[in-house]
């Protein structure tokens, strides 16, 4: 048997430890910050602790995401006793400045300093991101120094299986990945469901472009996916479970990997975790780049090994999943919730968000915005809250035009809906979707027949191609919108347009299809003005004159062109 | 079909003729059985179901979303709608969208009067074709010495994938490519006939519901399929029952 985790010895040694240090500077060390030049940062950080010999004093921590990518790298320094500061586009210059009048001398650069009182992180509220930023995502005893596997301890220790689901029942808690099914429900499917031995996923493929929530959540704290795994199998008797990833997060494939080695030599997975009767295998499964696969059906054939492609439903996969066992898909994000939720208390959870939705939602700000990054905001906020409070508006005095959220399965959100609350039932009402959180800010100088054939044309390049409404839909929507996005559409083919969004929304297999005209739909009923405007005028269009040639003059005017008298 | 010993018990509505179902039964089993038609082309008796060509969706009476008749088990007192003129309309766009996709030119085709798509275009009253036609690139295989596969003419119903893996125990044939680049493959994209499982049963060829599969040297026209072959086999295996039938030319 694995040696078992004492928790509070864990946490108390590592509190001890970073009680030794004067200075803590957080380098934060995600993709997006990396992407902007982080690895020389930390290095000059390092570098310059030693070179001002205060190493045994300062302690440089590489940690997940910060937030505010727009203005990465960013780096916190936290003095004992004093208040943090942050530092954004830091180079190494600054780095070594940071290190030599910030550390050494408690001198503020203060040309660099990041206002950290500003709406984009006041008006957050973190609960999945709490450790995002603030721990070394490669050490599990950081995450157990900030009261990570308690829930799970708990949960094993006090909690029958059925009163865990109780808890995710009353917390209100709903699937992030887009669709909001409730996730107490499908744990009490799966919870009844016949067969053994039965699986438990993590869907980790996040395919919406410009959405990388997921991503950030299993690269920065990957501890928190893997323990709300464990209390999830452990409610629901899931005996083993895969996190499934796609191949183009490497970061996110590694420290998942290593945290689950982690997590099982600390007796946290495998045999009789924390010294329980219950067990759990954990396994990473590597996607291979289609979109399709965030699909549950289709993700489930492609962790057997198959082509990915959607089946039909009925049966569910609770009931008949992977390899024919009954199986549940959660979303990453939707997993994270649940050692807070279940730490914290149903109540503590519901007091955040609106009535039908509760909690915080993560999403990838990204567009026209001052600010772009990584933000957790309660449900039910304003579109305009997180444009223009949280995101600092349009820069360059531009005019806000569209939100696009839920990627090419959502929809455009024009600014007449900037009032309208972010949750599961409004934004499905406006024709758009939660999504799994990718919300993309446009201004004015964005064309939305443009935006929508983008969008068609990831689904068409995106199609699986097993049903016939989705794989020629996707083609001919896009030649429509192609034509008339280059000015050589007529009014017939926006008529060819909209009726084909009705068949292949209505008839195609999976949600690709049956969302893939949302893009096209939503900024049709928003801005149909800018279609009309593309087409070449015809007759039938606005009383205006005809662009086809005029025909040539007959010889005999007596003859004339109406009426067809010839 | 699963037909249950004993007698049929579950009371449906298809159409507004009422009729008894089996336990298990699908609503395009009781419709064929009753004698009401649902456009198809993925579906066939004795294979697994598909659901790929989505021309069989019909309306259930209190149910919000069309659904699959294929793959719909009946249920007591279901009333179904086999056609309206949404769901109309949706078959004959995506017949279209079928016709656009391949090089489907009747009139040089083997199957050309045997040919399921052809039959549902003049059954979902197509005339003509809205959208642009994609002119493929698609290639001819013709290394078999008994058969040809003609990937222009495919509508990748899976039919030949199926039959092969389920009933011949072959696995010859698989979808290769994604999206409109998906084309049906020997043996991981091998020639035909360089294929060692291949058993030249020839089944792939007598289910395709196009000319996609045809009998080499055949002419325009000459191709006759046999998608009964297959029911005749299921029942054989199943039932252990040889029933008599009639072979196609």
């Amino acid at each position: 048997m694995a040696k078992q985790i004492d928790l509070h010895d864990v946490a108390h040694s590592e509190l001890e430890m970073r009680s030794r240090y004067t200075t803590r500077v957080k380098a934060c060390s995600s993709t997006a910050c990396l992407s902007a030049g982080a690895g020389p940062v930390r290095q000059a950080l390092d570098q310059a602790a030693e070179r001002e010999d205060v190493n045994s004093d300062v302690q440089v921590v590489p940690t997940g995401c910060m937030g505010m990518c727009s203005s990465g790298p960013l780096v916190r320094v936290e003095p004992r006793g004093a208040e943090p500061t942050m530092y954004a586009q830091v180079t190494p210059d600054i780095a070594t400045r940071i290190i030599r009048e910030h550390v050494v001398v408690r001198k503020l650069i203060d040309e660099h300093v990041l206002d950290e009182d500003q709406p984009f992180f006041s008006r957050q509220r973190k609960i999945v991101l709490g450790n995002a930023g603030r721990i070394d995502p490669e050490r599990i005893e950081d995450y157990v120094a900030e009261g990570g596997y308690q829930a799970l301890a708990g949960a094993l220790n006090d909690l029958a299986p059925e009163e865990v689901i109780e808890i995710i029942d009353d917390s209100g808690l709903r699937g992030r990945g887009g669709a909001g099914y409730p996730t107490a429900k499908k744990w009490d499917m799966l919870r009844r469901a016949e067969g053994s031995p039965k699986y438990l996923i993590a869907n980790g493929d996040e395919g919406d472009q410009g959405a990388y929530m997921d991503r950030t959540i299993m690269e920065d704290d990957p501890h928190r996916v893997i323990e709300g795994m464990i209390i999830a199998a452990y409610a629901t008797g899931a005996s083993h479970g895969y996190i499934y990833v796609r191949a183009e997060y490497p970061t996110a494939v590694e420290r998942l990997e290593r945290a689950i080695r982690v997590a099982r030599r600390q007796g946290l997975l495998g045999r009789n975790i924390l010294g329980s009767d219950f067990d759990l295998q954990l396994e990473v499964r590597i996607g291979a780049g289609a979109f399709v696969c965030g699909e549950e059906t289709a993700l489930m054939a492609s962790i057997e090994g198959r082509r990915g492609t959607p089946s039909l439903r009925p049966p569910y996969p609770t009931e008949k999943g992977l390899w024919g066992q009954p199986t549940m898909i959660n979303n990453v994000e939707t997993l994270a919730n649940v050692p807070a939720i279940v730490a914290n208390g149903a109540e503590w959870f519901g007091e955040v968000g609106t009535a039908q939705s509760k909690g915080t939602k993560v999403f990838a700000l990204a567009g026209s915005l001052v600010n772009t990054g990584l933000i957790e905001v309660p449900m039910g906020i304003t579109l305009r809250e997180i444009v223009f409070d949280i995101g600092g508006g349009i820069p360059n005095d531009g005019v806000f035009k569209a939100a696009q959220s839920g990627g090419p399965s959502g929809g455009c959100l024009p600014a007449s809906l900037l009032d309208s609350p972010v949750d599961y039932e409004s934004l499905r009402k406006l024709g758009s979707m939660m999504g799994s959180g990718g919300l993309v800010v446009m201004d004015d100088s964005m064309r939305m027949p443009d935006v929508a054939r983008f969008y068609m044309e990831f689904c068409r390049e995106e199609s699986c191609g097993k049903c016939a409404p989705c794989r020629t839909g996707t083609v001919q929507m896009h030649a429509l919108l192609d034509r008339i996005c280059e000015g050589v559409g007529r009014r017939r083919d926006l008529q060819h347009l909209e009726s084909l969004c009705r068949t292949v929304r209505q008839t195609s297999l999976c949600g690709l299809g049956q969302s893939a005209p949302n893009p096209v739909v939503s900024t049709l009923d928003h801005f149909r003005h800018e279609y009309l405007d593309l087409l070449v005028p015809d007759v039938s269009y606005n009383g205006t004159a005809p662009s086809v040639p005029p025909r040539p003059q007959a010889p005999d005017p007596a003859v004339t062109t109406k009426g067809g008298s010839r | 079909m699963s037909r249950g010993n004993g007698r049929p018990s579950i009371p449906v509505t298809i159409d507004g003729q009422e009729a008894m179902a089996y336990e298990g039964e699908t609503i395009l089993d009781v419709a064929t059985r009753i004698g009401v038609r649902i456009p198809r082309l993925c579906y066939l008796e004795g294979l697994s179901v598909w659901g790929g060509c989505r021309l069989c969706l019909v309306e259930v009476e209190d149910d919000p979303r069309y659904r699959l008749s294929c793959a719909t088990p009946v249920v007591a007192e279901m009333a179904v709608t086999t056609t309206n003129w949404e769901l109309h309309n949706h078959r004959r766009r995506i017949v279209e969208m079928l016709f656009a996709e391949g090089n489907h030119i009747c009139a040089v085709c083997v199957s050309n009067g045997d040919c399921e798509l052809q039959d549902l275009a003049a059954e979902t009253d197509v005339d003509h074709i809205h959208y642009d036609l994609q002119h493929p690139d698609a290639s001819v295989d013709a290394s078999h010495p008994k058969y040809v596969l003609d990937r222009e003419r495919c509508v990748l119903c899976t039919r030949c994938v199926r039959v092969c893996n389920e009933i011949e125990g072959a696995h010859v044939w698989d979808v290769g490519g994604r999206g409109s680049d998906s084309m049906i493959v020997a043996e991981l994209s091998k020639p035909w006939g360089e294929s060692p499982s291949c058993t030249w049963c020839g089944k792939c060829v007598l289910v395709c519901p196009t000319g996609a599969l045809a009998f080499k040297g055949r002419a325009v026209g000459e191709m006759r399929h046999d998608p009964a072959v297959i029911d005749f086999l299921k029942t054989a295996r199943d039932e252990g029952k040889w029933y008599e039938r009639q072979e196609a030319r």
